[in-house]
């Protein structure tokens, strides 16, 4: 979960809740938590691949990098895993 | 980078969600149902049929269905068939006059993730929701309110189309939803099915829907529309959702014998795209069909171009104004500039067209309109009956459902810079 003040922590380890479906489309990515029965758009590729490679690494900078998030983009990027995490589609998990 | 609504004009893979209609048999005859449900279709799909149907659903990822009816309960498959969606990764949402929400069947409803409730409700007292759905109809709702709070189901949805009657209940609908620890959706009568019949005495005046709209502004995070109100945003602020129509675009109808429509409110031959079982499957109909193709294509405003509202109203409801006999290009009927007003005095009375198919009870076409529409007298027109044959016949009308559910039912988008927007 992202802290009280809304900051998401980029170094910690996350991963897709289980109960989210992912459905790649032309402009990203549909995601659906069957729990809270709300949907997300990603609305680029990349962000698919760097939800997609969460789980795999031991962060979500890391997984920002391995899907070729270069620096000047990661804000950007930093704030759609912040807002994945305020509507619970990503979680934390044990590094 | 383009935005969400420019994608979804062009069309999704797949819908984002859409509403199955399971049967068009009901134990009530709603004076506006969308589909003229009552009797039962001997062509309904058979329960392998929707099984099969079900596996298409998740082999496409849709990732849950509104379905009604008709009351889609009273299909002996009902239960099984909601077991099967879930065990497949199709979420189902379904909406019940409350009928056959007994004890147990509320404790099996709370335990599973992956099934929502829709009662319908069309009057926060029993006077007004029985006049327009049928005696004893507001007794069954709350009862099955009563039995899902009960056990425990916390968050189910009770959905009201907002009429003429029940316009000034708004708040005691929201104290109702609180009281039952349910979610109020409101959403819009539409002139389709038998609603066309009573349109002219139920749809909201102008004086309410500024009234709706004042509401929504207020209450807009709480309670869910359908997106179903996004003519409103013609008054100046946009509405939570996506102030798109999605018909054929991230939405669809499925009907009881597999028919598939753009959109649950444009049953007619002229929105029919194919059938899941002579198509091909529904995922070919949903990506080949030239009628869909047609509404992915940017569409031109119309008479409605010149209007400084038109980008936040998009010209209104497709279907809003074809059951009225206003061209598709123009303004809907309920515009909120009254630019509505002239093209629907402009059409020739009994030219509008019709649904294509009727399944009411028979004594609804036999007989007068057996119930009587709030206090005022009802217009000539929607009280006598017509003949069942020669020139004045009733045409045969499109299915809908008893309950009317727009598919983009939980779909209230929120908008976020980018590049995620979150729907909740």
């Amino acid at each position: 979960m992202s802290t009280e003040d809304g900051r998401f922590d980029l170094d910690g380890a996350w991963t897709l809740d289980e109960r989210v479906s992912i459905r790649p489309e032309r402009f990203g990515a549909l995601l659906y938590h069957f729990g809270t029965r709300r949907l997300s758009f990603l609305k680029s590729r990349v962000l698919l691949d760097v939800v997609r490679g969460l789980a795999e690494q031991p962060s979500a900078r890391a997984a920002c990098a391995e899907a070729g998030v270069s620096g000047t983009e990661l804000p950007r990027y930093h704030a759609a895993l912040a807002a994945l995490a305020e509507s619970r589609m990503i979680l934390r998990r044990s590094p | 980078m383009t935005s969400l609504l420019e994608e979804f004009q062009y069309g999704l893979d797949a819908p984002i969600c859409l509403t199955w209609e399971l049967t068009y048999a009901c134990n009530l005859s709603c004076v506006h149902c969308l589909s003229s449900s009552g009797r039962r279709d001997p062509d309904e799909l058979s329960t392998d049929q929707c099984r099969e149907l079900i596996d298409e659903f998740e082999r496409m990822q849709v990732f849950y269905v509104n379905i009604g009816g008709g009351e889609p309960t009273v299909r002996p498959d009902f239960w099984e068939l909601v077991e099967y969606a879930t065990a497949h990764h199709v979420g189902v949402k379904f909406s019940t006059n409350g009928i056959t929400i007994t004890d147990e069947a509320a404790r099996r409803l709370a335990a599973s993730d992956y099934v929502d409730v829709q009662i319908s409700l069309d009057g926060a007292t029993a006077e007004v929701n029985d006049r327009v759905r049928g005696p004893g109809s507001y007794a069954t709702a709350m009862r099955a309110m009563r039995r899902l709070k009960a056990a425990g189901f916390a968050g189910f949805k009770v959905s009201v189309v907002v009429t003429r009657d029940n316009a000034g209940q708004l708040d005691a609908f929201q104290a109702i939803a609180d009281r039952f620890d349910a979610q109020l959706r409101l959403t819009r009568l539409r002139p389709s099915g038998r609603g066309a019949d009573v349109w002219d005495d139920l749809h909201p005046t102008a004086q309410q829907q500024r009234a709706l709209y004042e509401w929504l502004l207020g209450h807009g995070e709480r309670v869910l529309t359908g997106d179903s109100f996004f003519h409103l945003a013609g008054y100046g602020q946009s509405l939570p959702g996506l102030n798109l129509c999605g018909a054929g675009r991230v939405v669809c109808l499925i009907d009881p014998v597999g028919d598939v429509y753009a959109c649950p409110f444009a049953i007619h031959d002229a929105f029919l795209a194919g059938n899941v079982c002579r198509d091909g499957g529904f995922a070919q109909v949903w990506r080949t069909s030239e009628l869909f193709a047609d509404l992915r294509r940017p569409s031109s405003g119309g008479a409605c171009t010149a209007c400084s509202a038109y980008d936040a109203c998009r010209g209104g409801c497709m279907a809003a104004k074809f059951f009225t006999g206003l061209p598709l290009d123009g303004p809907d009927p309920e515009c909120v500039h009254g630019h509505g007003d002239a093209p629907l005095a402009s059409v020739a009375a009994g030219t509008a067209p019709r649904p294509s198919q009727d399944h009411s009870h028979r004594q609804h076409r036999t007989g007068p309109v057996p119930v009587t529409i709030g206090p005022r007298p009802l217009s000539p027109a929607s009280v006598v009956p017509r003949p069942l044959s020669g020139p004045n016949a009733i045409p045969r009308r499109p299915p809908d459902r008893a309950c009317d559910t727009n598919p983009l039912a939980d779909l209230e988008l929120g908008h976020s810079e980018m590049p995620v927007d979150v729907a909740g």
